[in-house]
């Protein structure tokens, strides 16, 4: 796989509309009408826009309450995702699904989920379809490090590695479970080390350009279609904001948190990195603008097309279920 | 003349015929494919339709129901099995966060055609994790259907409605039910979900009776007419969605009701009985709702203790006997629990 500028201008712009439908959210939400707890996905854009783009259409994605951005990776759909926080019909749960629940099959994203770790075995059942029908499409799923404190998630790996399911994990590692730092959980060093134990193509990044993980995730997916073995992808990344809420965490001294952690992937910030990098490539300042002008343009409407949907009538409570 | 089978050859052949029927069915779980299957109600499904359609599975009951709702989701239609209800806990954030949630968060997006069977109640001395029902459990989260087959007939109806629901439903089989036997048609037989029927008809009280308790009813029901009292039996057959109406007529003409779940009756479908019952014919009844329901304790290994524990027909007469202000009847030399002189164990 080769780098091209139309491709990493084609990343940028979906890691750039997540980043930015992200920061829509913290402006309006002061205003107390998405009534709905929100797992921002700031800092973390590579990840999802990187995999996704590896995925194609047909591959069922599960993913977890900090879902924005594989939901908008998967769908582009702002119009929906934002119908969806303000309670409306037009939302792809027609409101009864809210931040925590996003997601839209018809694109691919079957469920999410604010229990975590439990939709990362239904990935073996997308798989299992999969194989059934011949597809040669994988089940995926997206879970935090903290899911791998969970008993599913083993049960999981076993079985997928056991019966050589065609699934592919993707551990998004930001290193913290709400506020508990990876060592206080975890009694082992690293866990694509512990997952090289299983079998499973195992592959590690910490790279913030959705370039490398989608080449990545390619490369993995090439040898699960060789061998059928499953595919573990273990992403470090970074998460700004804080657990719920659209608070900029950088309360270092409540001790979960530091500050060198913060200006390393500061430093490194998918957005920001691959702004530069476009720059440097030739791609002029004009365009970037034009650009990110027609994302601000996009979500604007976005926003207001929500704000002016129906909400649900009370007939709707009853409705669905 | 009626073909009569066994309720583990009932669920049999709903299985094999479900699965002959549509492709999209499969049947896995822990031992669904071993030399035991299941006290043979999953037998030769694993050599009719292979291992993709049948197979067994890690002691992982998180991950495969979360498995079955990944499957169901992508159109396949699968059984999940578990030879002890009391394992099914290991699963109850699957059912309740997942599965049941699915269709409604997703405003009708998602459909859940998913059937989860589980063995239930009383073997041999099972003890406290060998035992439960749970019934209740289930009936408690909106979104799940939940079955108590109690005839063969019921058995092979009622699973194959389950199979080709489009939601979650949960099958709970009674342990001492497999070796009951009964008429079955031998062709396709689909009993609807939500329907009660009535197993025996009287005028002077209604018994409404799940599972086992059924079973004891009909008992307590020839008992009770070789004193010339003529009680209605009424299986419920689906605990939900429940079929009140069934239960409210018959009461409405009996004026009594006594309720023998196979469960605690504590927070339980007892309870749920009773207070439809309250609330709907208040005016017509002669005497409280009664319930009967095992000891609200663990159960117990000994099996003294697990005959105290476990009410039977002897129960059931006397609740009748009370509501209707009659002297208590002579049981000495009935013999209850006949069916442990058949049963040895070990599981």
């Amino acid at each position: 796989m080769q780098r091209d500028i139309k491709h990493e201008l084609e990343l940028y712009r979906r890691m750039r509309l997540i980043r930015r439908a992200e920061e829509k959210i913290v402006e309006h939400y002061g205003e107390d009408e998405m009534k709905t707890p929100v797992h921002l996905y700031i800092g973390q854009e590579a990840v999802a826009v990187g995999v996704c783009d590896a995925l194609h259409p047909d591959d069922g994605v599960v993913g977890t309450y900090r879902s924005h951005g594989v939901y908008l990776a998967r769908s582009e759909d702002v119009e929906g995702m934002f119908a969806e926080l303000y309670g409306r019909t037009t939302g792809p749960g027609k409101g009864k699904a809210g931040s925590m629940h996003l997601a839209k099959p018809s694109a691919g994203l079957l469920m999410t989920s604010a229990v975590v770790g439990t939709t990362i075995p239904l990935a073996l059942g997308i798989a299992f379809a999969n194989r059934r029908k011949q597809n040669g499409r994988v089940g995926v799923a997206f879970f935090g490090d903290g899911a791998t404190n969970e008993g599913v998630f083993w049960e999981s790996v076993n079985f997928a590695a056991a019966r050589r399911m065609p699934v592919l994990f993707v551990c998004e590692d930001n290193g913290l479970a709400i506020h508990s730092r990876r060592e206080h959980r975890q009694g082992y060093r690293s866990i694509s080390e512990v997952m090289r134990g299983f079998d499973f193509h195992v592959a590690h990044s910490d790279s913030t350009d959705p370039w490398e993980i989608s080449k990545l995730t390619r490369e993995m997916l090439a040898r699960q279609r060789e061998d059928g073995l499953p595919v573990f992808l273990h992403l470090e990344c970074y998460r700004y904001v804080e657990h719920v809420g659209i608070r900029e965490d950088r309360d270092f001294h409540l001790g979960y948190r530091r500050s060198e952690e913060f200006e390393h992937w500061w430093s490194r910030d998918p957005v920001n990195s691959a702004r530069e990098r476009l720059l440097e490539s030739g791609v002029s300042a004009d365009d970037l603008r034009a650009l990110e002008a027609r994302i601000e343009e996009r979500l604007t409407r976005a926003v207001a097309l929500a704000r002016s949907a129906p909400l649900p009538t009370l007939d709707a409570l009853w409705e669905d279920a | 003349m009626e073909r009569t089978i066994s309720y583990r050859e009932a669920v049999n052949e709903a299985h094999v015929q479900e699965m002959e029927r549509d492709e999209r069915v499969f049947v896995f779980g822990l031992d669904v494919d071993d030399h035991k299957r299941i006290y043979g109600s999953t037998a030769s499904l694993v050599e009719k339709f292979g291992p993709e359609r049948c197979f067994g599975t890690p002691i992982s009951e998180d991950a495969m129901t979360g498995m079955a709702l990944g499957a169901a989701l992508s159109g396949l239609r699968p059984v999940h099995v578990h030879i002890r209800v009391d394992f099914l806990l290991l699963a109850i954030n699957q059912i309740a966060n997942m599965i049941t949630t699915a269709k409604y968060m997703s405003g009708g997006d998602l459909e859940v055609p998913l059937v989860i069977r589980a063995v239930v109640g009383r073997g041999w001395g099972q003890s406290a994790q060998h035992s439960k029902s749970l019934q209740s459990v289930f009936a408690h989260l909106p979104g799940l259907k939940v079955v108590m087959p109690t005839t063969p007939a019921d058995a092979k109806g009622l699973l194959a409605a389950a199979i080709r629901d489009d939601g979650p439903v949960v099958v709970l089989e009674h342990r001492w039910l497999y070796d009951t036997k009964g008429p079955v048609p031998a062709g396709e037989l689909v009993v609807p979900l939500g329907k009660a029927r009535t197993l025996r008809s009287g005028r002077d009280a209604t018994v409404v009776a799940t599972s086992w308790m059924a079973v004891e009813a009909l008992r307590a029901a020839d008992l009770l007419a070789s004193r010339g009292v003529e009680i209605e039996v009424i299986d419920p057959r689906t605990i939900s969605p429940f079929d009140a109406d069934a239960i409210v007529d018959s009461v409405g003409k009996t004026g009594r009701c006594v309720v023998a779940d196979n469960d605690w009756s504590f927070c339980g479908f007892a309870a749920e009985v009773a207070a439809t019952v309250s609330e709907r014919c208040f005016g017509r009844l002669a005497a409280p709702v009664a319930r009967i329901g095992w000891a609200f304790l663990p159960c117990p290994t000994s099996r003294d203790l697990e005959n105290h524990y476990y009410p039977n027909a002897g129960q059931i007469v006397r609740a009748v006997e009370t509501q209707l202000g009659v002297e208590p009847m002579g049981l000495e030399g009935v013999d209850f629990y006949t069916y442990e002189n058949r049963f040895k164990g070990p599981f």
